[in-house]
């Protein structure tokens, strides 16, 4: 039996992958819930006041976020009002399930719930737009509307700002994609602890940006946190899958390259003169982009043109594609007469 | 033997969606959890089988708990199975 490093006299229930200590189930609450405080307090993610939005999806980061804020928000007197904002995507079988892990959630911890869903923002569900687009480029449509739903909601429910369960294994990993990718303006933007797009833009910020995957699923496991774990049904993200199996592997290996890498991403230096997107507000849409139209605009006027990979790919080769539909429609009025 | 074998986090997807299972292992015979990961995987898995495991190990990325306590305090693989462990397979990899 190996006793807690903290000498409390109890026995050891895991060991931290951060810092490779034994810890007690008490300890480890307390070292768990008191390294959150401190990156919330560092990182100065919250004012006294504020109403903040966690990005709820009913998985088990956004569960463990939810729990941990309120806990700390009654202990350390953060003066938050905190309220549950859930994205519907439409997919059945998997969204409409974890939903109902939200709406536990909002009972148990007594929060507000805002869900919104892409058939009321855009007029389409996923299981629509895979059923044009198929199974491949699904998941950029996903993403790009999930990211403006959620300023949408923001808005709506008059939040300052919105906490987002992005744990470190999740930063680590988009780090690594990044690199490999050659994105550099992603590079230096996804080690963020806070994000503002522009002076409007209401605020992300990841609580959680330090913590663990291994001890968030302990956690939850330990405080019977009740949370969704079911995978997309929709094509999983290949490429970032294998990102996250490399790291998986490393992290057995030596259990600090989470830490160091999410460290390498915040001390690179970028080069003067390299291109930053200059972020405005979309004409169409009215919300934060770097192109006009928005990214989001795009594809969904593709998927209402009956030209669903308009948004995919090349600007100039979407303008080739309305082009041509503009063309064909002129051709199709001249036959009628 | 009897022990309580449970998945939880979506690890039980790969084992026929069963959560929680009791089973009687020969007796006559030591168990480690080397030895009863190579009985899972002819006796329970349903899934393929480099979801749950990478050589004799598990697929990193899945945690196991042995009556409640990280294997990673217990010897890992070469851990000895006793008459009413209770072993928990924690997948960290689905959804988020």
């Amino acid at each position: 039996m190996v006793l807690c490093k903290a000498n409390c006299g109890n026995k050891a229930i895991l060991k931290r992958p951060k810092t490779g200590d034994a810890l007690c189930k008490e300890c480890f609450f307390t070292a768990f819930e008191c390294e959150i405080h401190e990156t919330i307090t560092k990182g100065q993610l919250f004012k006294s006041g504020d109403k903040v939005a966690i990005g709820a999806s009913g998985g088990k980061d956004s569960t463990v976020l939810a729990y941990v804020l309120k806990l700390l928000n009654e202990r350390y007197k953060y003066n938050l009002k905190i309220v549950l904002l859930s994205i519907d995507e439409g997919i059945t079988g998997y969204r409409d399930d974890s939903l109902e892990t939200v709406k536990k959630n909002r009972d148990d911890y007594g929060m507000e719930l805002k869900i919104l869903s892409y058939e009321e923002l855009y007029g389409w569900t996923m299981d629509k737009v895979v059923s044009v687009i198929g199974k491949t480029n699904n998941c950029t449509f996903c993403g790009v509307f999930r990211r403006q739903a959620l300023d949408r909601g923001a808005k709506m429910l008059e939040v300052d700002c919105v906490a987002t369960g992005h744990n470190a294994d999740d930063i680590a990993e988009t780090v690594l994609m990044n690199i490999l990718r050659g994105d550099m303006v992603r590079l230096r933007r996804c080690t963020k602890i806070k994000t503002h797009s522009n002076e409007d833009a209401i605020p992300r910020v990841k609580p959680l940006k330090y913590t663990y995957e291994k001890e968030i699923v302990m956690y939850a496991h330990f405080k019977k946190l009740v949370y969704f774990s079911t995978e997309c049904i929709f094509a999983p993200n290949a490429y970032r899958g294998h990102a996250r199996m490399f790291l998986k592997d490393l992290e057995k290996i030596r259990p600090s390259v989470i830490m160091d890498i999410i460290h390498s991403g915040e001390q690179i230096q970028f080069k003067e003169n390299i291109k930053k997107p200059v972020l405005d507000i979309c004409q169409t849409c009215g919300f934060v982009s770097s192109c006009q139209p928005c990214k989001a605009c795009v594809l969904l006027e593709g998927l209402n043109r009956g030209l669903p990979k308009l948004g995919i790919g090349k600007k100039s080769k979407g303008e080739r594609m309305i082009a041509q539909q503009n063309l064909e429609r002129i051709h199709r009025v001249k036959n009628d007469f | 033997m009897e022990i309580k074998l449970d998945f939880g986090g979506g690890a039980e997807v790969l084992f026929d969606n069963i959560k929680k299972r009791d089973l009687t292992l020969d007796s006559s015979k030591k168990w480690t959890i080397r030895t009863f990961l190579q009985y899972m995987k002819e006796n329970l898995l349903t899934d393929r089988e480099e979801l749950f495991l990478q050589g004799e190990c598990v697929r990193p990325g899945i945690l196991v708990l042995i009556n409640d306590t990280d294997w990673e305090l217990l010897g890992e693989l070469d851990y000895e199975i006793q008459p009413n462990d209770n072993i928990s397979f924690i997948s960290t990899l689905h959804g988020g």
